[in-house]
C-alpha cells in the first residue's frame, strides 16, 4: 500500500467536498478497493470513507419498490429483502463469504461494474433506478461495459430503487476460484412483461437479452426458450471457460432462472 | 495397550495453540531492530539484465541496502540434491542457481535486486524506484517447443533446454520395445499431469540475524528441514561454517514440499544481516508465492500398456516431459526420476517396465517435489491407462486389476521398476474397499442421479507409493548427493519428564502428538509428560526433516532406537540401585523390578538417581540417562491402497461434483489413527482439487495467468464429499521397528486418477464416448469433450 490521507466525513456534502479535492477515491466495504490498494494498483492522495455518512445504509419498502442505501451491506441486504424481494436476497446471500458479506456493500458493487458481478444484473432486471448526489441515472443508462459506468468523478451512490418483481430468480453460475459469477442471469417478471439480464458472459459487460425477454413476456415459462440460443462473438474469453461454453452457459442459465422463479 | 499409547486415537496436542492464534510461525517473531527486504522480480519471463541503477533507490528514507546479483557473484550455486545421469551416460545439465538473478532472468518472479529498509513499505518502494532496463528475450513455456529450438535457450549454454535424458530402467528397454510389439493388446493414452501451486496457508518468510560479538548466524526460515537448509548454505551457497550458522523453523503453516527446499531469499537475510549488523526479515506475499514456491508435478506423457486379451500385463511404457522450470530446485531432479520412474511397474506382476524422462527447462517457475512428488505422476499414468485398457478389452475395473496384483506370499518382491516390495496385500485392500463403498448399491445409486438428469460414474484405483525416504546406500546409489537417515536424542530430565529432541519437523503432521506416543507406550509412562523439540538446529541432533512420508518411519524409527538404548542404560542404574545384575531386571509398565523377588524400583526414581549419582560405579554407569539413535532404514516403505470415488456429472453444463470418497490404505502398524484418517483426508481435499480445480496456466509469453485466489481454484470444504478413510487391512512393514509405512502423501496419489476414472465412466455411462480428459476436469473442459464425442 502506499501512503495515503484518510477522511471520515458524517455528511454526504462533507463526502463529496473531500472527493473533490485533488485525487480521492470514495471507500465503502473495501472488498474491491483494498486489495486493489494492498497491491499497489492504486495511489490515491486522500481515501474518502463513507462508512459514518448518516443515512446511506438504510433500506426502505413502498408498494412495490425497495430503496436500498448504497452502504447497505450484502449481509444485511440479504437479511432484510428475504421477505420482500427473495430473488435478490439470495443473490446478496450468495456473494463471496460472510466476511465479504459482512463489508461489502450495494453501492460499492454498482460503482465497480466488475463483469462478474451480481448486482449489475440485478439492476438491469428490475429497472433499477440508482440515485447519486447529484441525479437519479436509470440503470439502463449506469453500465457501460466492463468496470466503467455513467458516474462522474467524485460522484457519489446514494441508494437504488428497484421495482419488486412478481417472480424472479437469479441463476448464479460460479467461477470456481473466485466464485463469481462465470455467467449469472436475472430473470424477471413484471406486469409489463419479463425482463432478463446477464452477467459475467459479454466482453461489454452486464447486457439485457431482449430475444429471451420478448418469449418469456408471452409466456414466463422455461418451454418458451426451447431452441433459442445466443451468438459467441461477444462472449468473453479466459481461462476458465470459452465463448461457445459461456454462449451456452447462457441459455441454460436463462431457463434455469425462469425454473426457480 | 497403554493408554495414550501406540494404536490410540488422541487429539492433537499441538491443535490448542493452533486454533487458538498462539502459535508462533516466523513472522511472529521480530527481533529488536529488525529492518525489512523486498525483492525487484522480473515481470518478463525471459530477458537480458543490461543494466539496474540503484542510485535513486539508494537515496530513498529509510533504505540501508541495495543488492544486485553482482553483490552474490562470487558466492556459491544453489544446487540440485540429485545428479541424474542420461540414457548416454552424460550427467544432467546443471545451471548455477544464484542468489539474486544475474545476467538474465529466467521467469516471472526471478529476483534480480533486495532493497533493505526500516520499514517493508520503504523497502517495496525503494525496489520501484531502481532503475532497471532488461532486454526481452522469447520466453520458453511449452515443453515440446523447448526441445525442438535450439536457438531460444533458457541457459545460454545449453541447446534445446534438455536437463537430461533419462531412461529407467534402461537395460530393460529393448526388451520392453519387444514385448509391446508382439502384444495381442496395446492401450496407448496421452495425458498431461497438470501443474500445482502449493498454496501453503503460511507464506514463506525469512529472518537473517548476525551477532558481530561472537561472529554467529542464525536464520528463522519457513522450514520443514532445518538442518538441510544449513547445509545447503554452509556447503554450497555462502559457506558459513555450520557451527556458526543456526537454521530455526519454528511453526511452519503447511509445506506440502515448498518448503523442503532452500530459496534464495534466505541467503540473502544472511548476507544483509551481517553487511547491516541487524536482522533483516521478508515475508512473501501470496502473489510472490504464486511466482516463486516451487511448484508440483507438470508431466506431459504417453503411456503405453501392452496385455493379453484377457486382461494380463506384458508391458508398460512411458515417455514422460518433465518441467523443471527455469533453475533446478533441490529435488527437482529426483521427482521425475527415482520417485516417478521406479513405481512405473504399480501393484502388479507386470514382467516389462520402461520408463523415459526429458526433463526440460522452461521459463517458468522452478518445479519440486509437491505432496506425493512423482508418484501421483506414476500412478496417474498407470491407473489411467489401466482404466482405458479395461474399457477396451470389456473387462470390469476391479476385475483386471485384481487379475494382476502381486500376491500375498510373493514377498518380497522385485518389480520389474527395480525397487523391492516388503509387504502387501492388494486383495484384502481390494476386499475392504468394496464393502466400505457398497459397490454392490452403485447401480441403484446410478439410476436415482439419472432420474435427476444427472450422470453418474464410478471410478476405481490401486495404488502402491514409495515412502520413508530412504535407505541411504540406495537413494545414493540412485544419484542422491545428501543421506537419508534421520535422528532423534531422548533425553530423560531428572524428575522423570522426558524431552525427545526429533531430526524431523512437523508442520501439520502432528509430530508433537505422536512421537511421545512411541515413548510412552516404550516406557510405561504417561505421554503428557514427553514433550517433542524440533526444528532447531541447535537443540535437534542432525536429521533430514519431514516429507516423502518418511517422518514416522525414519525419525519414528531413531526414536524407538534411542528409547531403547535408554531403557539399557535405566536397566543398568535400576540393576545397581536394586544391587542385582542388569540381566536379572524386568522392565513393565515403567517399573522395574526382579521377577521372583519383592524388588522393584519406579521408573522417576531411576531418572533421579541417574543425575544424582552419589554412589555409582563410574567405569560401569555414566550419570545421566540421555541416548541419541540415527536411524538410516534397510529400504522404502510401500504403503498401498484402493480407492473408489463417484461423481456426478451435469451432461449440460459439465460440473463435476464428487459425491463420495472411498480410501482402503494399507499403512502398516497405525500410531495414532486419527492423525493417520487426518492426513489421508487432508490428501484427497489435495488431490481432487488437482483433479478438478487446480489449473496452474502460463502464457505463451511465460506470464502466469493464474497468479492469484481470482483465477486459482483451491478445494473448500464444499468441493468435497464426506471423506471415508479405513485403514484396518494391515501388513507390516518388514524392515523397520515400528512395523510402519507413512500416510502423509496417500491421498494425494491415489486420489486423481479415482477421480478422472470416474469422470470417464459417468459419461460412458450416459452414452458419451470420451477416452480421456485431462486434468482439471473443469466444466468447460467436460463439456467440450462431450460436444466433441
Ligand atoms: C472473496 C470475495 C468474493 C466476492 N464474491 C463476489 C460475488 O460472488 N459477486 C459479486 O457481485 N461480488 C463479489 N465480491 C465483490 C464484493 O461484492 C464487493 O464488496 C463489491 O464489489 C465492492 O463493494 P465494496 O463495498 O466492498 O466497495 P469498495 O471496495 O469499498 O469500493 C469499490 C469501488 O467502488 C467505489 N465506491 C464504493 N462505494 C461507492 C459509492 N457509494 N459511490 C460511488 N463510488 C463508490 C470505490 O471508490 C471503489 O472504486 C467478492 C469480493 C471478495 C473479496
Amino acid at each position: 500500500m502506499y501512503d495515503f490521507d484518510f477522511a471520515n466525513p458524517a455528511t454526504l456534502d462533507e463526502a463529496v467536498a473531500a472527493l473533490g479535492r485533488g485525487d480521492a477515491q470514495a471507500l465503502a466495504g473495501g472488498q474491491t478497493y483494498l486489495p486493489a490498494l494492498r497491491q499497489r494498483l492504486a495511489a490515491p492522495d486522500t481515501i474518502v470513507s463513507l462508512k459514518r455518512v448518516e443515512g446511506l445504509s438504510d433500506i426502505e419498502a413502498t408498494v412495490d419498490t425497495l430503496r436500498i442505501g448504497a452502504m447497505a451491506t450484502h449481509a444485511r441486504i440479504a437479511r432484510e429483502t428475504a421477505d420482500r424481494f427473495p430473488a435478490l436476497s439470495r443473490l446478496a446471500g450468495n456473494i463471496g463469504d460472510m466476511a465479504v458479506r459482512s463489508r461489502g456493500t450495494l453501492g460499492g458493487s454498482l460503482a465497480n461494474n466488475d463483469p462478474s458481478a451480481c448486482y449489475p444484473a440485478m439492476a438491469l432486471a428490475t429497472g433499477a433506478t440508482i440515485h447519486t448526489n447529484a441525479r437519479d441515472i436509470a440503470a439502463e443508462d449506469f453500465f457501460r461495459g466492463m468496470f466503467e459506468t455513467a458516474l462522474d468523478d467524485g460522484e457519489i451512490i446514494t441508494a437504488v430503487t428497484v421495482p419488486v418483481a412478481q417472480a424472479a430468480h437469479y441463476e448464479k453460475f460460479v467461477q470456481r476460484a473466485s466464485r463469481f459469477a462465470l455467467v449469472g442471469v436475472f430473470a424477471a417478471r413484471y406486469p409489463d412483461g419479463a425482463r432478463v439480464a446477464v452477467t459475467g458472459a459479454s466482453s461489454g459487460g452486464v447486457f439485457r437479452w431482449t430475444e429471451a425477454e420478448e418469449r418469456l413476456s408471452d409466456r414466463f415459462e422455461a418451454s418458451a426458450l426451447d431452441g433459442l440460443t445466443i451468438a459467441p462473438d461477444d462472449m468473453i474469453e479466459d481461462l476458465h471457460a470459452t465463448k461457445p461454453y459461456r454462449a451456452h452457459l447462457v441459455s441454460v442459465m436463462t431457463r434455469r432462472a425462469v425454473e426457480h422463479a | 495397550m497403554l493408554d495414550g499409547g501406540i494404536g490410540t486415537a488422541t487429539k492433537r496436542r499441538e491443535d490448542v495453540r493452533f486454533l487458538m492464534g498462539r502459535g508462533k510461525y516466523t513472522d511472529d517473531h521480530t527481533p529488536a531492530g529488525t529492518c525489512y527486504a523486498a525483492f525487484a522480480r522480473s515481470d518478463m519471463a525471459h530477458g537480458r539484465i543490461v543494466s539496474i541503477d540503484a542510485a535513486a533507490a539508494e537515496g530513498m528514507p529509510g533504505v540501508l541496502a541495495v543488492f544486485t546479483g553482482a553483490d552474490f557473484a562470487d558466492v556459491g550455486s544453489n544446487p540440485a540434491g540429485w545428479l541424474i545421469n542420461s540414457r548416454d551416460g552424460t550427467p544432467m545439465y546443471e545451471p548455477k542457481r544464484p542468489v539474486l538473478a544475474h545476467g538474465k532472468v529466467r521467469h516471472v518472479g526471478d529476483a534480480y535486486a533486495a532493497v533493505i529498509a526500516e520499514t517493508r513499505e520503504q523497502a517495496m518502494d525503494a525496489v520501484e524506484a531502481l532503475e532497471v532496463e532488461i532486454e526481452p528475450l522469447d520466453a520458453v513455456v511449452d515443453m515440446a517447443a523447448a526441445l525442438a529450438d535450439g536457438d531460444n535457450r533458457v541457459h545460454d549454454d545449453l541447446p534445446g533446454n534438455q536437463c537430461f535424458d533419462w531412461g529407467w530402467i534402461e537395460d530393460n528397454r529393448e526388451a520392453t520395445a519387444a514385448a509391446i510389439e508382439a502384444a495381442p493388446h496395446v492401450t496407448t493414452l496421452e495425458l498431461v499431469n497438470n501443474r500445482l501451486v502449493p498454496n501453503a496457508i503460511e507464506p514463506r518468510c525469512s529472518i537473517g540475524e548476525y551477532d558481530p560479538g561472537t561472529g554467529d548466524y542464525k536464520l528463522t526460515t519457513t522450514s520443514q528441514n532445518p538442518h538441510l537448509t544449513r547445509l545447503l548454505i554452509s556447503a554450497f551457497v555462502l559457506g558459513i561454517p555450520e557451527n556458526k550458522l543456526t537454521v530455526i523453523g519454528p511453526d511452519v503453516g503447511g509445506g506440502f514440499g515448498s518448503k523442503i527446499y532452500h530459496y534464495g531469499e534466505e541467503a540473502l537475510v544472511l548476507s544483509a544481516a551481517k553487511r547491516l549488523g541487524r536482522p533483516v526479515k521478508w515475508t512473501a506475499t501470496r502473489s510472490e508465492a504464486f511466482l516463486t514456491d516451487a511448484h508440483g508435478r507438470d508431466h506431459v506423457t504417453r503411456i503405453e500398456l501392452a496385455c493379453e486379451t484377457d486382461g494380463t500385463f506384458i508391458a508398460f511404457r512411458t515417455e514422460t516431459m518433465a518441467n523443471v522450470g527455469a533453475y533446478l530446485s533441490n529435488f527437482s531432479t529426483a521427482t521425475p526420476t527415482f520417485l516417478h520412474g521406479t513405481l512405473m511397474a504399480g501393484n502388479y506382476t507386470v514382467p516389462n517396465v520402461y520408463v523415459n524422462v526429458k526433463a526440460v527447462f522452461t521459463n517458468t517457475a522452478p518445479v519440486d517435489a509437491y505432496r506425493g512428488a512423482g508418484r501421483p505422476e506414476a500412478t496417474y499414468s498407470l491407473e489411467r491407462v489401466i482404466d482405458k485398457c479395461a474399457r477396451e478389452l470389456g473387462i470390469d475395473p476391479i476385475a483386471i486389476r485384481r487379475k494382476n496384483f502381486i500376491q500375498p506370499d510373493q514377498y518380497p518382491y522385485a518389480s520389474a521398476a527395480g525397487l523391492e516390495y516388503d509387504s502387501g496385500n492388494y486383495d484384502a485392500l481390494m476386499d475392504v474397499l468394496e464393502r466400505r463403498a457398497d459397490l454392490a448399491g452403485f447401480e441403484g445409486r446410478r439410476a436415482e442421479s439419472e432420474r435427476r438428469g444427472k450422470l453418474r460414474g464410478l471410478g476405481i484405483n490401486s495404488y502402491i507409493e514409495a515412502c520413508g525416504i530412504a535407505p541411504s546406500n540406495l537413494v545414493g546409489q540412485l544419484g542422491s548427493r545428501v543421506g537419508l537417515y534421520d535422528a532423534a536424542t531422548v533425553r530423560v530430565n531428572a524428575t522423570g519428564n522426558i524431552s525427545v529432541m526429533v531430526g524431523a519437523h512437523s508442520h501439520g503432521q502432528g509430530h508433537e502428538t505422536a512421537f511421545p506416543q512411541i515413548v510412552a507406550d516404550m516406557l510405561g509412562v504417561d505421554p503428557a509428560t514427553i514433550e517433542i523439540v524440533h526444528g532447531d538446529t541447535s537443540k535437534i541432533p542432525f536429521g533430514m526433516g519431514t516429507y516423502g512420508s518418511r517422518s514416522l518411519a525414519v525419525c519414528g524409527s531413531a526414536v524407538h532406537r534411542a528409547t531403547e538404548k535408554v531403557i539399557v542404560k535405566a536397566r543398568k542404574i535400576a540393576a545397581h540401585m536394586m544391587s542385582v545384575s542388569a540381566d536379572d531386571v524386568d522392565f513393565a509398565d515403567g517399573q522395574f523390578s526382579v521377577p521372583g523377588t519383592n524388588k522393584f524400583v519406579a521408573w522417576g526414581d531411576v531418572a533421579l538417581k541417574a543425575y544424582i549419582p552419589h554412589d555409582f560405579p563410574l567405569e560401569e554407569i555414566e550419570p545421566g540417562l540421555e541416548e541419541t539413535a540415527f536411524y538410516d532404514p534397510a529400504n522404502f516403505t510401500y504403503p498401498s491402497g484402493a480407492y473408489a470415488c463417484e461423481v456426478e456429472v451435469d451432461p449440460e453444463t459439465g460440473v463435476v461434483d464428487v459425491v463420495s470418497m472411498v480410501a482402503a490404505d494399507d499403512f502398516g502398524n497405525v500410531v495414532n489413527p486419527l492423525i493417520v484418517t487426518g492426513q489421508v483426508q487432508g490428501g484427497l481435499a489435495q488431490g481432487i482439487g488437482q483433479a478438478l480445480l487446480e489449473q496452474t496456466t502460463y502464457d505463451a509469453d511465460g506470464q502466469l495467468l493464474s497468479a492469484s485466489y481470482m483465477d486459482y481454484a483451491m478445494p473448500r470444504a464444499d468441493d468435497l464429499p464426506t471423506l471415508v478413510v479405513d485403514h484396518s487391512s494391515v501388513t507390516e512393514c518388514t524392515h523397520n521397528p515400528l512395523g510402519v509405512k507413512g500416510c502423509g502423501e496417500a491421498g494425494a496419489i491415489g486420489s486423481p486418477p479415482t477421480v478422472v476414472n470416474a469422470v470417464i465412466d459417468a459419461l460412458a455411462r450416459g452414452g458419451h464416448d470420451v477416452a480421456h480428459i485431462d486434468m482439471p476436469l473443469t466444466p468447460v473442459r467436460v463439456w467440450t469433450a462431450l460436444q466433441q464425442a
